[in-house]
């Protein structure tokens, strides 16, 4: 019975990971699968294992893939910045609203959440196109006299990105905000702090969790993030989830699709580990 | 009772002068007809006190009384409704609490968990901007005043709840205030370490001179720190005056019940006159003799309070006149060590509490059940008028 979860995790996590792995180190093949077993029966008794580095090595030395690395980092990152400068007051007007107040507030946050991410994506398309609701609002009232090139741009992924991501980092900033004694900055103001120094002295301080499992419970995902730069981004956001999908389909490469997998895992490996560090300093504080 | 020139009482020793009555003294904080109110609910109406300098005023009361309201005001952290509030000399209704010369030490002591013992100690005097090794020297002499310099380093959550009060304490006096503002700051502590910190503010407040307004709702803690208790009662001060006056001369029934135990006679007055008066009551079974004149309009009903320690029981009649004696039947008895408490019950019905304390150990206990008399002096009873 104990054991349950772990023949869980077992089943649907690791078996999975070591096909992808095994599938990474294969050789391609025209073949149905399109790759090459690992191990090879060589004459009657004896086995070879067929260990393939060259997927590794030649994302290494492809300039589009590291390039496509970096680009999904440095997107994720400013994602977060964004859904941070955005989400910290929204979190923290929650928090600080009466309690029945809060609770309306916090519906409205998760309220996205029941239609499909999707057709939330399609609905931003039909916001952002050449003659979509915002230009032809902005036509209509004379401000602008020719539609705004927003779809199929960088800033259209941003939008679709921070837009979908951003109640991942309202809601744990607000789980560690509402627990804050707002008395002490009473005390900050009584000690001759004024009420933004008190903020920046004391509340930010004490929501440094909170603020970091937020941006973590964007970034990580965010890197391999596909739908959204696929269908606002437009040809030149270069994410690496894009580039995986087609080594995938479009170039039935599935031992170099393989081996992006695994290396973006690797890549943000370090990142949850540090999200579940500060997640154990946030509940031995909390005892 | 009071003179027109300040009365010099002694308090263990000290002398202490009482500017309060002093028509020339200028008072440090003045409160004048201040009322709150959070919609419907007046949580204080029309409040006006004047607290000297170096004094430590109680505001006595129980939940929901206003006190806490009443310093939150003079701290800055609500507005008045109406009124003002005057600190030194100067308006300071509306400003708030980063421009008042006033600290606050806070119930929950609201530590900052994120700094260490010397950096919240430290905090106030950085954002005054004073000089590094000006705020070392403050923060180290008042942490060796609260004999918390070995747990310099510590953070909040590593000390246990009379070391974080100490803490706070310190934090709320580095910056030299002339009011202290203090809410419950005993409320949290044991009792041994509650009289204990009790005797350590006292001399602390003399050392450093500072003017301390207490709230609380304890009134041994008021009786031992004050100099002068307001007493509170639905958002009102019903009576202020030093711990003796407001325990021997209550000016209401509610003062006298509130603070310390007391047994109140309901009478009629039967003779009124300038230096004794005479109440009959039913409640008691007998006449009160009372040995000072009260103003009341004739045959007014009136209630004479008899504190319990100043009631004499014997289990022989006392001899004499049959004012201020009562017969009854001891229905409990608790037994505190230092003292014991009796209930009385009389044929009228009423039950009489009266405290004996155990000065020989070897007299003959008063037992359940057994028939005493009770007594007292003429000069013992107060009588109030509402």
């Amino acid at each position: 019975m104990v054991a349950l979860p772990y023949l869980w995790l077992l089943l649907f996590f690791v078996v999975p990971f070591v096909i992808v792995l095994k599938i990474s180190f294969s050789d391609s093949d025209l073949a149905i699968p399109p790759y090459k077993p690992l191990l090879e029966w060589v004459g009657k008794n004896s086995l070879a294992i067929k260990v393939n580095f060259n997927n590794y090595a030649f994302l290494f030395t492809d300039p589009l893939y590291l390039h496509a690395f970096a680009n999904s980092l440095k997107v994720a990152f400013l994602s977060t910045l964004m859904c941070l400068i955005i989400g910290y007051p929204m979190a923290y007007g929650i928090a600080r609203a009466r309690p029945s107040l809060r609770n309306v507030l916090l519906l409205l946050v998760i309220l996205p959440f029941w239609t499909s991410l999707l057709l939330r994506v399609y609905a931003w398309i039909g916001l952002l196109k050449a003659n979509g609701v915002i230009n032809n609002v902005l036509m209509s009232l004379g401000i602008i006299h020719e539609p705004l090139t927003m779809l199929y741009t960088p800033f259209a992924m941003y939008v679709g990105i921070v837009y979908s991501y951003l109640p991942f980092l309202i809601l744990p900033l607000y789980a560690n905000l509402e627990k804050m004694d707002w008395q002490l900055l009473e005390a900050a103001e009584d000690l001759g702090c004024r009420p933004w120094q008190a903020f920046y002295k004391i509340t930010l301080p004490l929501s440094r969790n909170g603020i970091l499992a937020g941006s973590m419970l964007v970034f990580i995902p965010a890197v391999g993030e596909f739908v959204i730069p696929a269908l606002l981004g437009g040809p030149n956001a270069l994410m690496i989830g894009r580039l995986l999908w087609d080594e995938f389909f479009s170039n039935r490469a599935w031992p170099v699709a393989s081996a992006v997998a695994i290396l973006l895992l690797i890549l943000l490996v370090p990142f949850m580990m540090w999200y579940q560090s500060v997640q154990a300093r946030e509940t031995a504080g909390a005892r | 009772m009071t003179t027109s020139t300040p009365v010099t009482a002694s308090t263990g020793g000290v002398v202490k002068a009482q500017p309060w009555n002093d028509p020339a003294a200028r008072p440090y904080v003045e409160v004048e007809r201040i009322s709150k109110s959070f919609g419907d609910f007046t949580a204080v109406n029309d409040v006006s006190l004047k607290i000297y300098q170096k004094e430590i005023f109680c505001l006595l009361g129980a939940s929901g009384c206003g006190k806490t309201t009443l310093l939150r005001m003079l701290g800055g952290f609500e507005t008045p409704t109406s009124g003002k509030i005057l600190i030194d000399g100067e308006d300071m209704t509306g400003i708030p609490p980063y421009e008042r010369p006033v600290n606050m030490m806070f119930q929950s002591y609201a530590l900052f968990p994120h700094m260490n013992v010397e950096q919240n100690v430290a905090f106030g005097l950085k954002q005054d901007r004073l000089p590094k090794h000006e705020i070392q020297e403050r923060v180290a002499t008042m942490l060796d005043l609260v004999k918390m310099s070995d747990f310099a380093k510590r953070k909040p959550h590593q000390l246990s709840g009379g070391q974080r009060q100490r803490v706070a304490l310190a934090r709320s006096l580095v910056k030299r205030p002339k009011l202290l503002l203090l809410d419950e700051p005993l409320g949290a502590l044991d009792k041994k370490l509650r009289e204990h910190t009790q005797f350590e503010l006292i001399s602390l407040q003399d050392k450093l001179g500072v003017t301390f307004i207490v709230v609380t709702h304890d009134q041994e803690e008021a009786m031992t720190l004050a100099s002068r208790i307001g007493v509170m009662n639905h958002g009102e001060i019903v009576q202020a005056g030093t711990p003796s006056e407001i325990y021997e001369f209550p000016s209401s029934k509610f003062v006298a019940d509130f603070v310390g135990s007391v047994n109140i006679f309901e009478g009629k007055l039967i003779e009124d006159e300038p230096n004794y008066v005479r109440i009959a009551s039913p409640e008691l079974g007998g006449t009160i003799y009372v040995s000072h004149g009260i103003s009341a309009p004739p045959e007014a009903v009136v209630w004479a309070a008899v504190r319990p320690e100043k009631i004499f029981m014997s289990t022989v009649a006392p001899q004499g006149s049959t004012d201020n004696l009562v017969r009854g039947v001891v229905q409990d008895i608790a037994y505190l060590g230092d003292l014991s408490i009796y209930l009385v019950k009389l044929p009228t019905g009423k039950v009489v509490r009266v405290t004996q304390p155990n000065t020989s150990r070897h007299a003959e206990a008063i037992a359940w059940d057994q028939q005493v008399y009770l007594s007292w002096d003429a000069t013992s009873p107060v009588v109030v008028t509402r």
